[in-house]
């Protein structure tokens, strides 16, 4: 094990897999003045700088996918994806359909959104449900270091487009991550949620950065008495439903939580979901704590308080365990 | 498979009447199914009047070179030599056709004809382009090979235009775009919407060697396309071919043209492609009228029977639906 920070994970994942598949390359606004090393070990011909032009690298992107070559390209921040959206929507995430078949879109898209550094919503707009809604896309936002490296891995190894959302508030966090050299697994499959923390009482499933503020409201929970499962989802699509449903089946009561807005975000589905093939089992309302339906502030106070705190967290869970007997509830 | 016709070829003559031959066929084609479209059952997108752009531009392709196409497609993935019967019946969206079915006429790909992604979204073919020309250039593909991409003034209007010229130069990726300016960019008049009748005369700012020929004959199109082919695999760099044409039919079928000036459009049908390389070979005692009328039954004969093919296809299984989605 070592303990490495999200940024140095991701790098770690890309140097491993440009050096297991030749076929991998990357690039992107900065990517070969960005990334020194994987320049000097694998040449200007797989690391590349482009023009500042989204929409002709993701389509570069995919059309070199579909001929052989595995390219994992750097969008920058995620309100960019708007520029590429053809490339990405219409072009890797269909023309697999459309040509009955003949084609495969083995591309990694690496894009950061989140508050954290005050950037303001044209660098900070967590649209992943965008990209969720769009078929034959895959789409992950891990929380911790060791699923952004293995998550890394197994979106590079994937057939199919994969937008890889990271949290641009995590990227300096530091977290134990597995050294293949010693034998351990460092893939993390696509599609599966982990289990970040067990509990009994209610069930808080969230990704990237809240999945820290679930599990800092799950520790106050505790203290009262209260214990709350935390599910981390990492995938957004595949979406593992099974493990999502299994926690809410033993707890009866769950609380979704994340940084993009309410409606039609990640968490209306989770709702959905619950209510759909666990409805039996609940024990009251689903809740959403989510970001506003605004842009995001660049002012740090205001740009804080768009992102469902601990406190928040802590607070909508004691309501809805204090709301057994049906009392009226507001989240 | 691509069909072998280096014999045919091999002459001058043979190849100049395989010009025309195929011309025709395409002609036929999209007529054909223009008669069946209707209001409620719309039909696809002709290339009518610019058969010379596509046979003379894809004639000049080898085998190992790959092809992007955009919905006005009919034209070069029957020149690349793809079979009537299946190309009509994924128009029809029948399980026989190139895609199963899923495509219809908008997006028709045809991997064993290296005729790789299509895109209906204007411009979507120039952004694919870059990659599949740089994925040959890395050796992912048979080598020596270039991409050909096609697309119309219209998609050359959208920002990925530049931003596709501008990369191929910059990357120095084998890689051929052929503009097919025929005039019309859906329902609006080419010179509405730019300043200059010539794309050629914007794209040389990139920096990319740029002509523009007469694309309603064939064979100076195949000569400058064999022209640019070659600067292309001598140099690895990119090259582009502007031809100029005209739009005989609607924006799709069926269409009354309300909106197209009679005197414009007649006047280009005086200069229409196939019936200028006709009275060429005529005249040049290439083929005799007896010759040529053989060719014209010959291929309406192709077409009933692919037509007959298409309608016999099955529907694709109600399973299909789901199918393809993921690799």
């Amino acid at each position: 094990m070592q303990t490495i920070t999200v940024s140095d994970a991701v790098s770690q994942a890309l140097a491993e897999e440009m050096r297991r598949d030749p076929r991998v390359l990357m690039f992107g606004e900065g990517v070969a003045t960005k990334r020194q090393d994987l320049l000097a070990e694998f040449g200007p011909t797989r690391v590349r700088n482009t023009p500042l032009a989204e929409a002709i690298v993701a389509g570069t992107a995919a059309g070199a996918a579909a001929m052989g070559l595995r390219p994992v390209v750097d969008l920058l921040f995620a309100p960019f994806l708007s520029l590429s959206m053809d490339a990405i929507i219409n072009s890797a995430g269909k023309l697999r359909y459309l040509s009955g078949g003949q084609f495969k879109f083995p591309m990694v898209v690496l894009t950061m959104t989140g508050a954290g550094w005050g950037v303001g919503s044209q660098h900070n707009h967590n649209l992943e449900a965008m990209f969720v809604h769009a078929p034959g896309l895959k789409v992950v936002m891990p929380s911790n270091a060791a699923d952004f490296k293995g998550l890394m891995k197994a979106a590079i190894r994937d057939d199919n487009p994969v937008l890889f959302f990271m949290d641009l508030a995590l990227a300096h966090a530091p977290g134990p991550v597995p050294i293949a050299a010693d034998g351990h697994e460092t893939l993390v499959p696509l599609g599966r949620a982990a289990v970040a923390r067990a509990g009994r009482d209610l069930t808080l499933v969230s990704y990237a950065k809240t999945v820290g503020h679930c599990l800092q409201a799950a520790q106050a929970l505790a203290e009262e008495g209260i214990s709350a499962e935390v599910i981390d989802l990492r995938s957004l699509k595949p979406l593992d439903e099974a493990t999502v449903l299994a926690s809410v089946r033993r707890t009866g009561r769950l609380i979704v939580v994340h940084e993009a807005n309410r409606l039609c975000g990640v968490g209306a589905e989770i709702a959905a979901l619950a209510s759909e093939k666990a409805w039996s089992a609940l024990r009251a309302p689903v809740l959403r704590l989510t970001g506003p339906d605004a842009p995001a502030a660049a002012s740090w106070p205001l740009e804080q308080a768009g992102v469902p705190q601990p406190d928040a967290i802590r607070d909508a869970a004691r309501r809805l365990l204090g709301a057994e007997t049906g009392a009226a509830m507001s989240a | 498979m691509i069909p072998d016709r280096s014999s045919e070829l091999a002459s001058a003559a043979g190849m100049r009447l395989s010009m025309l031959d195929n011309m025709m066929l395409i002609r036929a084609y999209e007529e054909r199914l223009a008669s069946l479209a209707t209001p409620t059952q719309p039909g696809t997108c002709t290339s009518v009047g610019q058969e010379a752009a596509a046979v003379g531009a894809v004639l000049a392709l080898q085998t190992r070179d790959r092809i992007l196409t955009n919905h006005r497609s009919a034209g070069h993935l029957l020149a690349r030599g793809a079979d009537p019967g299946r190309l009509m019946a994924e128009v029809m969206g029948r399980s026989d056709g190139y895609c199963k079915g899923k495509s219809g006429s908008l997006h028709v790909s045809a991997a064993e004809l290296g005729v790789v992604l299509t895109s209906t979204i204007v411009g979507g073919e120039l952004s694919l382009a870059p990659g599949v020309a740089l994925a040959q250039k890395m050796g992912q593909q048979e080598p020596g090979g270039i991409t050909a991409v096609f697309f119309g003034d219209g998609a050359a209007c959208e920002g990925i235009f530049h931003e596709s010229v501008n990369l191929a130069v910059t990357w120095q990726l084998p890689l051929l775009y052929v503009c097919e300016n025929n005039q019309w960019q859906a329902f609006v008049r080419r010179d509405e919407t730019m300043p200059m009748a010539h794309v050629a005369d914007w794209v040389r700012g990139h920096g990319i060697a740029a002509q523009t020929v007469d694309g309603n004959d064939v064979e100076a199109v195949h000569a400058a396309a064999s022209t640019a082919v070659a600067a292309i695999r001598a140099s690895g760099r990119p090259q582009f071919l502007e031809l100029s044409t005209y739009r005989q039919r609607g924006h799709f079928e069926p269409d009354d043209q309300a909106y197209v000036d009679a005197d414009e459009l007649a006047a280009w049908k005086q200069r229409d492609p196939i019936a200028l390389m006709r009275r060429r070979l005529l005249d040049e005692g290439v083929a005799t009228p007896g010759e040529l009328a053989h060719l014209e039954q010959r291929v309406d004969a192709v077409i009933s029977a692919a037509l007959a093919f298409a309608q016999a296809s099955p529907w694709p299984e109600m399973r299909e639906l789901g199918t393809d989605v993921y690799a």
